[in-house]
């Protein structure tokens, strides 16, 4: 690990069980790809989110372009979708980018 | 409540290449502005695939990177970049204020730059099936179409654009309008209906979407002979206008009758003295990316000189003056 790290974790297809079901705390992950342009409005709120809730939750992102199984287990369709998962499944879907109130909001009941 | 004693020269509320454009005006000016982008920043380029027409780039760019240039752009000059949305403004009175979450800053001059925000159907299964197969966002979501059947609604260039660039993934896209004239430029038009891949469906309503839990199909209304029919599909793409997002400054200024901000003449000035309205906030016409830029760097300069022509009326009651009177 370097000092200048992400406060988000990539996953992938592949770590995807290990890292988000597995987790004993809630994962928020973030369904994303270079191309979309409202990935990257949402990208730095979530970088926030992450900062501010360590220990708490867990913000993942996943590049479905790369990753397209796990995107197609969850019948994602549309980017940015972000998907809390608490206890190996997923509790709630946020799809769109939306600000960092609106975001935490949505959060709420479960961090 | 916090409020802090700062006034600033200029607050510039949006993020597209109006909001982005007067901010690098501002900035350069020495306004030192403070700009509210808004959580969705960057404006409807966000969601563009390549732009073709923003002169100066030949081989063309793509909408975010575009208006990432710009963004870059407003911060060399200084410009303060917030990612937050304003919930309120005041804007009668010498000193303006905006109010987001907690706190509240003050600036002589406001520069209103929202935009417009793509327009819904508005018909039943649409708002559920948002994001399971609805979509408004053609280059982000037509990855995970590939070798679908699709449709695309609207009869202007967003949705000949988005209907060519769909045809990159899905098998089909039909494009369905609710008249059989369009409004596309010639070339955007020409185009579609060059692509083997799409189906033009004119006269034609969408009536309900229809699925559980992503999309299988959307329910038509032919317009001339009230036929109704029923198309399956896995994706809706929804591209039908925009409206202005004025709703924070409603009661406050005088706007249209469809909501556009109204502008003095050929300025930018609104109905309240110090405030500025530009891009597609006031544009019904055009609506580029190019005069959206204009008319921001248009409100920038326009600010400019009210400031300096109402602080020279101020100076002479003040009382903070050094030295005598000339």
């Amino acid at each position: 690990m370097t000092e200048k790290t992400s406060a988000t974790v990539a996953v992938t297809d592949d770590s995807f069980s290990d890292d988000v079901l597995s987790s004993s705390v809630p994962v928020l992950v973030d369904f994303w790809a270079t191309w979309c342009g409202p990935c990257k409005m949402v990208a730095p709120v979530l970088e926030e989110i992450a900062n501010e809730k360590v220990g708490a939750l867990t913000v993942a992102k996943i590049d479905v372009d790369a990753n397209p199984a796990t995107a197609r287990d969850f019948q994602v369709v549309s980017i940015p979708t972000m998907i809390l998962f608490k206890d190996g499944a997923p509790v709630k879907r946020i799809v769109g980018a939306k600000g960092k109130a609106a975001l935490l909001r949505e959060l709420a009941d479960v961090v | 409540m916090t409020s802090s004693s700062t006034v600033h020269d200029v607050i510039v509320i949006g993020s597209g290449p109006a909001g982005y454009t007067a901010a690098i005006y501002a900035a350069r000016a020495q306004l030192r502005p403070l700009v509210f982008e808004g959580s969705q920043f960057g404006g409807a380029l966000m969601t563009t695939t390549e732009v073709e027409n923003y002169p100066g780039f030949r081989d063309g760019i793509t909408g975010p990177e575009l208006m990432d240039e710009m963004r870059e752009q407003a911060m060399r000059f200084g410009a303060d970049l917030r990612m937050e949305d304003v919930d309120a403004v005041s804007l009668s009175g010498p000193v303006k204020s905006v109010t987001v979450g907690n706190e509240t800053y003050q600036a002589r001059a406001v520069i209103l730059a929202m935009g417009a925000a793509a327009r819904h159907l508005g018909v039943p299964g649409e708002a559920a099936l948002i994001g399971m197969g609805v979509s408004t966002c053609a280059t982000c979501d037509g990855f995970f179409f590939r070798d679908q059947d699709i449709a695309v609604v609207g009869g202007g260039d967003s949705a000949m654009e988005e209907a060519t660039f769909l045809t990159r993934f899905a098998r089909s896209v039909t494009l369905i309008h609710r008249r059989d004239e369009f409004r596309a430029s010639r070339i955007m038009l020409d185009r579609a209906r060059a692509n083997d891949k799409i189906r033009f469906l004119t006269n034609t309503h969408v009536t309900a979407v229809e699925g559980d839990p992503k999309v299988s199909a959307v329910r038509l209304r032919n317009t001339v002979t009230g036929e109704e029919s029923r198309l399956a599909v896995t994706g809706v793409f929804v591209a039908i206008g925009h409206d202005p997002r004025s709703e924070l400054v409603r009661d406050q200024i005088d706007l249209d009758p469809e909501g556009y901000v109204l502008v003095k003449g050929r300025t930018t000035s609104t109905s309240v003295e110090g405030v500025f309205a530009a891009g597609d906030l006031v544009d019904h016409t055009y609506r580029q990316a190019i005069t959206a830029a204009g008319t921001g760097c248009s409100a920038s300069i326009d600010a400019e000189r009210w400031l300096a022509e109402t602080a020279s009326a101020t100076t002479d009651d003040s009382t903070d003056l050094i030295g005598a009177p000339l």
